[in-house]
């Protein structure tokens, strides 16, 4: 599927959110995104998987600068699009047209007093990319039909339309300016079980046909494993593995990426109460206050003292397949 | 299990909103039944009933929610005839209910142990307050609290999700009740910690011998809890039966297609997912026939006139679905197509 160009390649980038300090004038930061660092190759899906509060949907957005960074550098397609030592920050108009977004919340994210044709329409205006009244129509109709619409919702409000179709008009919307690279997080985490393989399966079928590439952000691992040619798996704003999605569910190396996948029940009762469990003590740490050394040594199994001090980098353990953790260093 | 060995007993139960649009009837004619120390799987869609369903044992329905027939038998008492006294009574001491979000679900303002020992207190007037504080730090030991004697007087906002859910479920538990209604109590958890409560619910039910109704989504939460599954769809139970029946011999065509549309992580990966076309009926003007029909892959003409009956299927696995008739009269010719429907 991916002819190994790198479309977007991402460089230490930092996201910190400042809060107030518990004394006056005391400023403390949520790290959110810590020094993440992978590629995205041309005409994949790169999956991002991690508990909430882990930084994927801050990534997500960072990534296509709708966050500034806080430092590190993105490359998109060979420019540089931010650059924080060489003082980088291109006008991200010209690029909206490349990268998009769809939301996970499709009811809060399209504006409730806008028609669906208004909504799709928009970007066409705001990117002049139709002339004339009678092409507009044309091609709102014709984005509609493409994500399984009738022409003849372009005149109705969001809210009469059911959440699986609200997510249809998202995507329509984010393929309006014709982009090349689509962050789509948690697309169809709000959407019931049945509705949520239809979309699946328009993503796929969108991907082949328009040779987009996906940055795909969800938890739920099973539906990342199944679109995904690659996932990366963070904890606590860090990427700590990262490898071809069917190698990552086979055989993790990191104790966390092992202990998430052990915790995903499997819809067979045999198998899935014959399972061995890791179980993970405790609850994920405060990006306020992340523990010293590797993030995950207060909940890891294996933790040694070093893993308490020294932080893991990320490092290629088998060709194509990274993870930073101390233990692999042997 | 035999006939006087049931817990609960659900028949014919119907349940009507009555909105300015019209009666919406969320749940139409279910009856199940479930047996001292057994876990029964609710699953379905949102909009197929299955929260309404369970409200309505517990008393919780409201307005303009209203039974409108059928009747709720626990231990052979009609819940549905008790005033509002005997509910009181009934409510948290032999039913109790865990609840998707556990942060709406606590007060803020009080702390975690007056919450519990209001409980205690409310349904024993006779506890002292510290007999039932010491009873409160028990149950947060109980459900895995670290620290128990501490966390007894914080509020709230000081635990995490996972642990507001614990302390959630000390709370339904510590009346010891017979039945434990459990309403999505994962769905808002991250899966290691949605792990660790499933752990502590399956633990929990062998020590106290409770009864759990567990309604839910996922399908993967359901092979790991429960013994019995009945599968909603728009207001009706569609199929029911042993956990096994219901994920190795599914035989109505919604189970089947839930179960097709699921990705699994530990199977190799297919190609693409096979979705269930089309979208969840509209229970304000909902179809003649099954409700099903309209999405249905072995639709027939049968299927849009009339409601299908309940098939037997041996071991208390049935199915409404008009398939399994047309099976028994026409002989193979259906046969055959069902194979293929399920071969698909």
């Amino acid at each position: 599927m991916s002819d190994q160009r790198v479309l977007l390649q991402i460089e230490n980038l930092k996201k910190y959110f400042p809060v107030k300090g518990d004394r006056m004038f005391e400023k403390k930061y949520v790290q959110a995104v810590e020094s993440v660092s992978f590629s995205i190759y041309r005409g994949e899906t790169l999956g991002i998987v991690g508990e909430s509060g882990c930084g994927k949907t801050t990534l997500g957005r960072t990534i296509i600068r709708l966050y500034e960074p806080t430092s590190g550098r993105i490359v998109y397609d060979g420019t540089p699009i931010y650059d924080s030592e060489q003082k980088i920050a291109v006008n991200m108009l010209p690029y909206r047209r490349k990268m998009q977004i769809i939301f996970q919340d499709p009811s809060a994210s399209l504006d409730p007093r806008m028609t669906v044709g208004e909504i799709v329409g928009e970007a066409l205006d705001i990117h002049g990319l139709c002339q004339g009244k009678t092409e507009r129509r044309d091609r709102i109709n014709s984005l509609l039909d493409e994500v399984g619409l009738n022409t003849e919702h372009a005149n109705r409000f969001p809210h009469e339309f059911s959440g699986g179709q609200q997510q249809r008009v998202g995507i329509a919307r984010a393929l309006a300016v014709e982009p090349e690279f689509i962050v789509c997080d948690e697309p169809i985490s709000a959407l019931d079980v049945s509705i949520q393989s239809q979309v699946v399966n328009m993503l796929e079928d969108l991907q082949n046909e328009k040779h987009l590439t996906y940055l795909f952000i969800a938890h739920d691992i099973s539906v990342v494993r199944h679109i995904s040619n690659r996932i990366g798996v963070m904890y606590l704003g860090q990427m700590v593995e990262l490898a071809e999605s069917y190698e990552l569910c086979s055989h993790p190396v990191h104790p966390y990426t092992q202990s998430l996948l052990s915790a995903v029940p499997i819809p067979d009762p045999d198998v899935t109460r014959e399972r061995q469990r890791i179980l993970l003590e405790g609850e994920i740490p405060s990006p306020l206050n992340p523990p010293s050394g590797c993030r995950f040594h207060t909940r890891c199994p294996y933790a040694t003292d070093r893993c308490r001090q020294e932080q893991p980098i990320l490092k290629e353990q088998s060709p194509g397949h990274f993870a930073a953790c101390h233990l692999l260093d042997k | 299990m035999e006939e006087n060995r049931k817990l609960l007993e659900v028949k014919d139960l119907k349940v009507s909103f009555f909105t300015p649009a019209g009666e919406v009837k969320a749940v139409n004619g279910i009856s199940y039944s479930l047996g001292y120390n057994e876990v029964m799987g609710i699953v379905g869609e949102s909009g197929s009933g299955k929260s309404v369903e369970a409200y309505s044992i517990i008393g919780l329905l409201q307005s303009p929610g209203k039974v409108t027939g059928g009747s709720i038998l626990f231990e052979g008492e009609n819940v549905l005839e008790y005033d509002a006294e005997k509910m009181r009574q009934f409510r948290g001491n032999k039913v109790s209910m865990i609840f998707q979000n556990p942060m709406t679900c606590l007060n803020p303002v009080y702390t975690i142990g007056n919450q519990l020992m209001e409980a205690l207190t409310c349904h024993d007037k006779s506890i002292s307050k510290e007999q039932a504080k010491a009873r409160a730090i028990q149950m947060l030991e109980l459900v895995g609290i670290n620290n128990a004697a501490k966390r007894v007087d914080q509020y709230p906002h000081e635990f995490s999700g996972g642990m507001r859910q614990r302390a959630m479920i000390a709370m339904a538990l510590i009346c010891e009740p017979k039945l434990l209604i459990a309403d999505e109590p994962t769905t808002a958890l991250d899966v290691t910690i949605q792990a660790q409560i499933l752990e502590l619910m399956k633990d929990l039910q062998k020590k106290e011998n409770t009864s759990i109704i567990f309604i839910t989504h996922n399908l993967g939460v359901v092979a790991e809890i429960c013994d019995r599954v009945s599968v909603m769809y728009a207001g009706h139970i569609v199929e029911q039966g042993l956990v096994q029946d219901i994920f190795y011999r599914p035989q109505h065509p919604y189970t089947k297609g839930l179960i097709a549309s699921t990705p699994r992580l530990d199977e190799e990966d297919q190609e693409r997912l096979v979705p269930i076309e089309g979208t969840p009926i509209d229970l304000l003007n909902p179809p003649k026939g099954c409700n099903f029909g309209p999405r249905c892959k072995n639709c027939m003409k049968i299927c849009l006139r009339e409601k299908p009956p309940y098939a037997d299927l041996g071991e208390g696995h049935i199915s409404a679905c008009w398939l399994h008739f047309m099976k028994q009269k026409s002989g193979k010719t259906a046969l055959a197509g069902k194979e293929n429907a399920a071969n698909e």
